[in-house]
């Protein structure tokens, strides 16, 4: 009974939240990837295990500082995670996308196609 | 509508980035071409020393006295060693400037994390081919050269394409096709050889030219 009555929850709260982005695809669409160079970090960190800081910077042709800033800012919403190494006695700064962060970006990629097809 | 466009471009944006930071994607149709060019040529040239009656030994005396004695360095003393040799070398360097070319079009920088994932990943099944090739030779067994040849670069190729452009799958799917084939027919291994690794390589490189490049 108990398994029974969180199953038909389950279903609402999907059933609720497809009306919903049915009436308003934007409203899924995540401010925190309103920008070219966050929708970059996030595509690489998809399909990669983990980048590092210097092959996001020639991937997306940016300066230090502005990658650096981006990075914070998402790494301050939990969306990525920063892991320091080392090759050799170099330092190796790399990232990686949090489990909330790649549902939030595939979020954000529903939403997107949502728009293509509702205003089509 | 604006809003559609941003998204459509968005999307584009995404698609584009997951590729460039996982793939490499500057290999140009062209280098197919060139490669499979030196491939047709150095057939050719090395066409009367396989079926024809031209002596395969440099320095005939001395090639016939490692023949006596067995020793594997009577490979060095051969043309055919050396027309491979150069062929593979041509095509290797024809095939690395029309993609130093592209990747410089694209503006991304040639050696990178996925150049590096891509020559690890074509280098296992190649070396490890060329070390069965080098025993398929000791014991002469000519017949499996061409064969084996084909079925490691296309097994290279097929590994290739998960770190760099998807169609080289078919052009692996290809070279073992044709390795299957030549099994059949033992004694023709060279003219599957050319086909493979001249034909394939610049039907390949112009569909791929055509459909990416061509302007």
């Amino acid at each position: 009974m108990l398994l029974y009555r969180a199953y038909a929850k389950l279903i609402l709260k999907v059933l609720n939240r497809q009306t919903r982005a049915m009436i308003n695809p934007i409203e899924n669409l995540n401010k925190l990837f309103d920008s070219r160079i966050r929708l970059g970090i996030m595509s690489a960190l998809m399909v990669n295990a983990d980048v590092s800081f210097n092959d996001l910077k020639e991937l997306l042709t940016i300066t230090d500082g502005n990658l650096a800033s981006h990075l914070k800012a998402l790494e301050e919403n939990g969306i990525i995670k920063v892991q320091k190494g080392f090759i050799g006695r170099k330092t190796n700064t790399t990232y990686l996308a949090t489990k909330t962060g790649e549902k939030a970006f595939r979020a954000h990629i529903e939403a997107l196609e949502k728009m293509i097809r509702s205003t089509k | 509508m604006t809003g559609q466009q941003q998204s459509l471009d968005d999307l584009q944006h995404i698609k584009k980035m997951m590729e460039r930071s996982s793939r490499f994607i500057s290999l140009s149709g062209l280098s197919g071409i060139a490669a499979g060019t030196c491939a047709l040529i150095g057939a050719i040239v090395a066409y009367p020393y396989v079926y024809g009656h031209k002596d395969i030994f440099v320095d005939a005396a001395a090639g016939n006295e490692l023949v006596r004695t067995g020793h594997f360095s009577v490979i060095l003393y051969t043309w055919l060693f050396w027309i491979a040799a150069f062929t593979f070398a041509a095509a290797v360097i024809s095939a690395f400037i029309f993609t130093y070319i592209r990747s410089k079009k694209q503006h991304i920088p040639l050696w990178g994390t996925t150049a590096r994932r891509l020559m690890i990943n074509v280098a296992i099944p190649l070396i490890v081919g060329g070390l069965f090739l080098i025993k398929l030779i000791q014991a002469n067994d000519i017949g499996l050269i061409a064969p084996a040849c084909l079925i490691f670069y296309g097994l290279a190729l097929v590994n290739a394409s998960k770190y760099s452009l998807n169609e080289l799958r078919y052009l692996g799917y290809g070279q073992l096709i044709l390795a299957v084939i030549n099994l059949k027919f033992m004694g023709y291994g060279f003219y599957f050889w050319a086909i493979g690794f001249g034909v394939l390589h610049i039907v390949y490189g112009a569909v791929m030219w055509t459909r990416y490049e061509k302007e």
